[in-house]
């Protein structure tokens, strides 16, 4: 359990395990997409519009009263939560003990659910004007 | 060729490295773990306070003003670097890993992405911040 497994870019593309492999892709394949949309996520909330503007009536009314707008932060969604709770797989792998490995893994997963339906009912619910 | 058979990924080199080649590649790894971890932890309470807009539209104000306070401008700045190295850095190794004959410019990839980070995030810095003394000025 040392950084010996890394290479000069990152993790190598995993051999053994199938599952790690998928992973591996999931990875970098969510990362392109996040390339852009996180990217211009975080230009629109700082360099277009400021935080101050950003009330949730605001919200409501500019940003998400279009549903291409609430799908896009949708599918923004999905791959940060694959991209983030996938790479934090990695990273738990790495530093946390085998014996309470498991449970931490399911610990992870229960936690991605969890934003998984949180985002999702938002922007499903929240009504149009 | 694969890389995790390929000459770098050997683990014979790969425990040499840091002292043959200086430590840039290290560096990038580490700082890479860090503002992903940093970014996660974000997500969290951003898909959370997110959330707040339909169910309690009054908390997430409040916590809008949070976030456009002096203190929070800060911890934004301090986010945006962290994602915007991390999406650098990540493309950098993206590049590697697609286009393995790369590798051997890892070194000004890797000074490529600080410019960047630089270039691009000092204005945006400067941008996020400004309220704080235009509000007092
Ligand atoms: C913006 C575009 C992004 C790009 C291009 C990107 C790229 C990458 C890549 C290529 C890896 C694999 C590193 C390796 O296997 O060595 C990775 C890992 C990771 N990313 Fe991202 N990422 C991005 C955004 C994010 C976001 C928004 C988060 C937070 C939710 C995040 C969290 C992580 C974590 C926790 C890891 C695991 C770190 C490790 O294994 O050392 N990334 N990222
Ligand atoms: C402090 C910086 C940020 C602020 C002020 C902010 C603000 C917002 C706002 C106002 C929305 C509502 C919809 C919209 O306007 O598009 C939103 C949605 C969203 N943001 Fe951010 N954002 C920030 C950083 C990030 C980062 C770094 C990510 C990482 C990828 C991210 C991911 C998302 C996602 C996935 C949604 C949709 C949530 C859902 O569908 O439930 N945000 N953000």
């Amino acid at each position: 359990m040392s950084v010996q497994k890394y290479s000069i870019s990152g993790r190598p593309r995993p051999t053994g395990s199938k599952v790690d492999l998928y992973v591996w892709w999931a990875v970098r394949l969510s990362s392109l997409a996040l390339f852009v949309l996180a990217l211009a996520h975080f230009t629109m909330t700082h360099f277009v519009f400021d935080p101050g503007d950003q009330s949730a009536e605001w919200v409501r009314q500019t940003r998400w009263n279009s549903v291409a707008l609430r799908a896009l932060d949708w599918g923004m969604l999905m791959a940060v939560l694959v991209h983030g709770f996938l790479g934090m797989r990695t990273v738990l792998q790495d530093y946390v003990p085998s014996r309470v490995r498991s449970l931490s893994l399911g610990a992870l997963y229960l936690l991605a659910l969890i934003l998984f339906v949180l985002g999702t009912q938002v922007v499903i619910a929240l009504p149009f004007d | 060729m694969s890389r995790g058979t390929g000459p770098l990924a050997s683990p014979q080199k790969l425990r040499n490295y840091p002292s043959y080649r200086g430590g840039e590649g290290m560096a990038a790894w580490a700082f890479h773990r860090i503002s992903g971890i940093g970014v996660w932890l974000f997500i969290i309470l951003h898909i959370i306070d997110i959330w707040l807009i339909g169910v309690n539209p009054e908390l997430y104000d409040y916590l809008g003003q949070i976030y456009s306070s002096p203190p929070g401008r800060v911890m934004e700045t301090l986010l945006g670097a962290a994602l915007f190295y991390h999406a650098l850095n990540g493309m950098r190794i993206v590049v590697m890993d697609f286009w393995p004959a790369l590798t051997v410019y890892h070194r000004q990839m890797w000074r490529i992405v600080w410019i960047v980070f630089f270039a691009i995030g000092l204005p945006g810095a400067y941008i996020i911040l400004k309220p704080i003394w235009e509000a007092v000025g």
